[in-house]
């Protein structure tokens, strides 16, 4: 997408420090890429310095290491380990309490808590996670009181991709690596500064207390180069043609049991995940019996017990639980929400210990499709 | 279906082991009182000399069986108990000191005392549910503070532990620690291990050592094949898989095999 010069504002490294003040001045907890254990973490910021400037990463399937970079580029990276999802659908939260009194029982649901976030540093196919979790968790007859409350407050600074890891494949599935809609702004990273773009009035009004300047032809012209670069580093492709028919049509595909021989059902790519949701309630009672929690936790396809119901698992092996998630993310999200359950991360990939990767699981069941 | 228990009559008893599960209780410091409220501690070694005699309503048992008296022992105590919990690795897969049942028990006999004629061990150490029937088992080393009060207070309200089947990876991500074997490429028994400790060694740099035991469905064959290459981390997974947990069947068929293909390597 091209940019008219005059929406496009530059501003320098100070700029960006400002920014993070200010949303700390209006009660924003600022989260952003921080190093941490090894990797590009999701945290809390209070300064720039705190950001991975002149570092990236290499994601390939089942590793990925942090290098320096021989620049010194704040952004120079793409997605880590974390995602936001943890800051807006909570791992672990109290849902309900129940308390033994003289009156009785009183229950009550805990008020939600309110957290106003501001996330710097948003890729493109976040963005787009963030749009499918909007749907499960605020979709009609489905609304999350936590997870409403946290979203409607939340501010969001995009980052265009001027890169992209191996394990990458959001132009397979149209949700990047361009940021066009869904932020308060959105940055590109230059040298010596960012362009940025506003994309709400609270963007704006933020943006008046910044010295900023338009950026000029050659800067954007920069700008619009380096996200190039993103689009043409990425390699992994998804088919997503007639997905869903086509996955819906392998469910008896001996791929399944190739991948399930190789899959541990560790649950470590629905954890990553930032569109998975899936969830379970458990009730926590101490000894005395007298006061009960009612304790929301993120739970996983790939466990057996998630698919307990009277008389047993359904999905008692590691085959039908690969393929419950596969044909979940990628067929029937669509009949459920619209959409792929999958923006193309790539983080189920990296983060696999064994370094499964859906895109060829897929191109295997496929593999006769094509001829 | 358990009915629910006014003041349970509670027995802690011990076979081979280190204690450090029944040090678990006594270390429940903030809870111990209402402990003490809710259960009528009958038979502690550990905590009180008064010992009462059964039956018992809830036996917490420790520790593995290896020699023919303890063995009579438990057989005496299966009978005297309304509801057997086995808490530890030692009770639930035999311990560490099943690294026996892989080796020459004599050779070790007469390797650690100087007159092996006086000891009558057995051959092997093997966990309480190969002798007799078990209501609950709570595994770890050592079993975990908060899974042996929920143990507790499901037994006195009526309802089964609820103690999850999950692997050591879900807690660990929920807790937001990177994965050691993909960032810094430690071997970790996370994914074919029991959730229950909090998954906290990950989160201070180290793989999982497994004390929790296999989890439902473990796959160890596919995690030694997909994170490890080369013949020195095979050793190094095999000796991980042969903790605490040797015993136990996932752990121990997975580090059988690696160390025949290790042997096998070097005998090259
Ligand atoms: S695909 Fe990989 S991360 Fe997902 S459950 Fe299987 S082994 Fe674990
Ligand atoms: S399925 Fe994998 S690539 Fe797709 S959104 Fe989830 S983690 Fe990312
Ligand atoms: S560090 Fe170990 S326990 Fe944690 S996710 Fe990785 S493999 Fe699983």
């Amino acid at each position: 997408m091209s940019v008219a010069a005059e929406e496009v504002s530059w501003m320098d490294r100070n700029g960006l420090q400002r920014l993070i003040e200010l949303l700390a001045d209006e009660g924003h907890e600022v989260i952003g890429p921080r190093i941490d254990q090894g990797a590009i973490i999701y945290d809390s910021i209070r300064h720039v310095d705190e950001l991975p400037r002149g570092w990236t990463e290499d994601s390939q399937p089942g590793t990925y290491r942090i290098q320096p970079r021989n620049d010194q580029e704040h952004f120079g990276f793409n997605v880590g380990p974390h995602s936001w999802k943890k800051y807006l659908f909570a791992p672990l939260t109290t849902v309900m309490r129940s308390r033994k009194t003289d009156q009785g029982w009183v229950m009550d649901s805990p008020q939600p808590e309110l957290r106003r976030f501001a996330f710097l540093g948003v890729r493109a196919c976040e963005l787009a996670a963030i749009a499918v979790q909007d749907k499960v968790f605020m979709g009609a007859g489905t609304m999350d009181p936590e997870y409403q409350l946290r979203r409607s407050h939340l501010f969001i600074i995009a980052v265009q991709c001027t890169q992209a890891a191996s394990t990458c494949f959001c132009t397979s599935m149209g949700t990047g690596p361009e940021c066009h809609a869904g932020f308060d702004l959105a940055l590109t990273e230059i040298e010596h500064g960012f362009l940025v773009v506003v994309g709400s009035d609270h963007g704006r009004r933020v943006m008046q207390s910044i010295d900023t300047r338009p950026a000029s032809v050659d800067e954007i012209t920069d700008g619009v180069r380096r996200r190039q670069r993103a689009v043409n580093q990425i390699t992994r492709r998804l088919e997503t043609d007639g997905i869903r028919d086509r996955l819906l049509s392998k469910l008896n595909h001996p791929q399944w049991d190739d991948v399930a021989s190789r899959c541990l059902s560790c649950a470590n790519c629905t954890m990553v995940c930032p569109t998975c949701f899936c969830h379970s309630v458990d009730e926590v009672h101490d000894l005395t019996n007298e006061e009960i929690l009612r304790n929301r936790r993120w739970d996983s396809c790939f466990n057996v017990d998630f698919s307990h119901v009277a008389g047993g698992s359904v999905r008692d092996t590691t085959r039908s639980r690969y393929r419950q998630w596969l044909t979940h993310k990628l067929a029937t999200w669509i009949d459920q929400f619209g959409s792929s359950g999958c923006v193309g991360c790539g983080r189920c990939i990296t983060w696999c210990p064994v370094g499964i990767d859906l895109t060829h699981e897929v191109a295997m069941l496929c593999a006769e499709d094509a001829s | 279906m358990i009915k629910a228990m006014s003041k349970p009559k509670l027995a802690v008893v011990k076979f081979a082991s280190c204690d450090g599960c029944q040090l678990t209780l006594l270390d429940a410091e903030d809870e111990l009182l209402a402990i003490a409220d809710a259960v009528h501690i009958a038979h502690f070694a550990e905590a009180s000399s008064t010992l009462e005699p059964g039956p018992y309503d809830v036996t917490l048992v420790e520790g593995s069986i290896t020699t023919q008296e303890d063995l009579e022992r438990l057989l005496r105590l299966r009978a005297d108990s309304r509801f057997l919990v086995t808490i530890g690795a030692c009770a639930t897969a035999g311990g560490v000191q099943a690294l026996r049942n892989f080796a020459d028990h004599d050779e070790f006999l007469k390797a650690v005392y100087a007159h092996p004629e006086y000891i009558h061990s057995l051959r092997t150490s093997t966990p309480i549910s190969d002798h007799v029937p078990v209501d609950f088992e709570l595994r770890g080393c050592p079993i975990d503070k908060h899974q042996l009060i929920e143990v507790l207070s499901s037994l006195i309200a009526g309802h089964r532990p609820r103690t999850s089947s999950e692997c050591v990876c879900q807690p660990c991500k929920r807790r937001g620690t990177v994965c050691v074997v993909v960032a810094q490429g430690i071997a970790c028994l996370g994914p074919v291990t029991q959730a229950g400790c909090g998954s906290i060694c990950p989160a201070y740099d180290r793989g999982c050592y497994g004390c929790f035991g296999p989890s439902r469905q473990p796959n160890a064959m596919a995690l030694s094949e997909g994170i490890l290459q080369g013949a020195s981390d095979r050793q190094q997974l095999a000796n991980l898989l042969s903790n605490f947990n040797v015993a136990a069947p996932a752990f121990s068929a997975e580090s059988q095999r690696l160390w025949q293909l290790s042997s096998r390597r070097s005998s090259k």
